[in-house]
């Protein structure tokens, strides 16, 4: 048990007719940042429901802690943190009473519960805010608190649906140097991301789900390697209609498609406003591309990110 | 006990909004002063349904009194577990804690007691200043009031997890309303048709007003007990389908 703190085996989350999790296998170990990467709908949420004791399983196998959910739920959520996809702070509360109850909803004295407050309350940079009210707090201060509060027990496991979603740019650093400073504390999270960059910058090792299966899974390092090549080129090519009627990008294509397809084997994909090459050296296929004649309005070699391996895996059809 | 800090919860949220408890309390005052020292002006005494004649202020004291704990509670459990169950989604954040469902309907329905008998017992503290409690057994009112309460509170509790918008809760004034006004309140019951009066009978408020006024005019026998049963009962049917309801709704 001490070696796993979630182990999940062929576990199954049914709504009626609808599969939202569809006998996935995990396992997270103590210590580590574990991320489950998926668009909209791929069950990421359910999964985590079920390891918070919160929504039963359908069929399978889930254990955490080495305890069942459906007979040691109030055990096992004693040891967690949750932070939920959408903040429910208790607007009839002010901020450090938010905390502070929580605590007591965990059995911790009044006294401990103070003092963990305070300590919590400036973790969340929100000490002057103690006495407002939730609602006028920013997203990023209500996060913030969200979190705090999920750590007033101080929980062996950490778990995080979405936490930087909605957030502005800064709201979301601030959040992963705190989410940083917890991992390194050696608090176990699990964070549910459609993020890439989320899941680059927290996760040691990750699921990326997709219609309630796991599509892969690895570090993110592993992912890219394995799913994705090193770099990726990116060319925005001109759509106008040539001469011989064929439009400018259509040809662009084509040539692309000759120079790495056939020839150096590398993987093209034609989007709408661009296409993306798949290459372990984005300037060499560059010159490649403009050996072949292909004059792109722009282009760009960048690094390949989790991003390009989320889209090659569940594809780019928006899910709602 | 985990229930517990559900109350603990309450009370903190409420420190702020005592100017709700104030309400709960003043409204049923001013029926027993509007109604008891008014109409009671007019209508000199009253032949109660065991045969003696009171005073019509005395009369209506306990009936009002049950109506204060019915409302008090019923307020609490159905709109503010509304709004909790719904919007706040107070309870969704509090199961992601050791608390379970059973440890919310318990707390949540204790909580309405204790407003239940605390506006019941500044009711009861009127009547008695204006006379209008005649028995030492008027002491017991308090407790008949919280048990008045865990009815009510448990079924409107019970009800309310069934409601989709706040639309709905006109059934609720619809179903309290008439109870209000005919559970053998202001008049006494053998004043009603054959008909109506088993109807009238059948209902969670007649017996908390009738358990009520054999005790505030000492008019007491074992059946008393069997009032006592049958909102105790109501009660606990209602916080078992409370405590169902809830795991259903917030643990799918």
């Amino acid at each position: 048990m001490s070696d796993v703190l979630v182990r999940a085996r062929g576990l199954t989350k049914r709504f009626g007719d609808f599969i939202a999790v569809d006998g996935i296998d995990v396992e997270v170990r103590p210590g580590e940042a574990f991320g489950f990467l998926g668009p909209n709908g791929a069950g990421k949420s359910s999964t985590m429901k079920m390891i918070g004791c919160v929504s039963p399983v359908t069929s399978g196998e889930l254990q955490v802690f080495g305890m069942d959910p459906a007979t040691h739920g109030p055990a096992i959520r004693a040891r967690l943190g949750v932070c939920p996809q959408e903040d429910m702070l208790d607007g009839e509360l002010t901020v450090e009473e938010n905390l502070w109850i929580y605590g007591r909803y965990f059995g911790l004295s009044r006294r401990e519960a103070r003092a963990r407050a305070q300590g919590l309350l400036e973790f969340a940079q929100l000490t002057d805010r103690r006495s407002d009210r939730v609602e006028p707090l920013s997203g990023g201060m209500k996060r913030r608190l969200t979190i705090a509060r999920a750590l007033i027990s101080e929980p062996d496991l950490l778990l995080l649906d979405e936490p930087t979603t909605g957030l502005d740019p800064q709201a979301r650093h601030v959040l992963w140097d705190k989410l940083f400073r917890l991992k390194q504390q050696g608090v176990t999270l699990i964070v549910t991301t459609h993020y890439m960059d989320e899941a680059e910058q927290l996760c040691d090792r990750l699921v990326v789900m997709d219609g309630g299966r796991i599509a892969a899974q690895g570090s993110p390092r592993e992912l890219i390697e394995r799913h994705c090549s090193r770099e990726v080129l990116e060319l925005r090519l001109d759509p106008v209609v040539s001469a011989t009627g064929t439009t400018g990008a259509a040809r662009g294509v084509e040539l692309l498609g000759e120079a790495f397809g056939e020839r150096l084997g590398e993987r093209v994909e034609v989007l709408p406003d661009r296409v993306l090459v798949y290459t372990d050296d984005g300037e060499a296929a560059l010159e490649a591309a403009h050996a072949r004649g292909v004059r792109p309005i722009s282009s760009l070699v960048r690094r390949a990110s989790l991003e390009d391996v989320f889209l090659t895996l569940t594809g780019r059809t928006l899910v709602d | 006990m985990l229930a517990a800090r559900v109350i603990e919860r309450n009370v903190l949220a409420y420190r702020r909004l005592w100017v709700a408890f104030l309400t709960g309390f003043a409204e049923p005052v001013f029926y027993l002063f509007s109604l008891g020292l008014g109409v009671g002006a007019l209508v000199h005494s009253v032949t109660t349904d065991a045969g003696t004649t009171v005073e019509y202020a005395t009369f209506v004291a306990p009936a009002l009194l049950a109506s204060s704990a019915m409302n008090g509670a019923i307020f609490d459990s159905t709109y503010n577990v509304f709004f909790k169950l719904r919007y706040a989604r107070t309870y969704e954040a509090m199961l992601a804690t050791p608390i379970g469902p059973r440890d919310l309907a318990l707390g949540e329905i204790a909580w309405s007691l204790i407003r239940g008998a605390m506006y019941s017992a500044a009711f009861l503290a009127v009547a008695v200043a204006i006379g209008a409690v005649d028995s030492w057994w008027g002491l017991l009112a308090l407790p008949a009031a919280v048990f008045i309460a865990l009815a009510f509170s448990a079924v409107g509790m019970f009800a309310t997890t069934f409601m989709r918008s706040f639309l709905d809760f006109d059934f609720i004034t619809l179903a309290i309303q008439p109870m209000f006004l005919f559970s053998a309140t202001f008049f006494p019951l053998g004043t009603y048709p054959d008909a109506l009066r088993l109807l009238v009978q059948a209902t969670p408020l007649y017996h908390g007003v009738a358990l009520e006024r054999g005790l505030m005019l000492g008019e007491v026998g074992w059946g008393l007990l069997g009032h006592v049963a049958y909102l105790a009962i109501l009660g606990m049917i209602g916080a078992v389908g409370v405590s169902r309801r809830l795991a259903r709704l917030l643990l799918s």
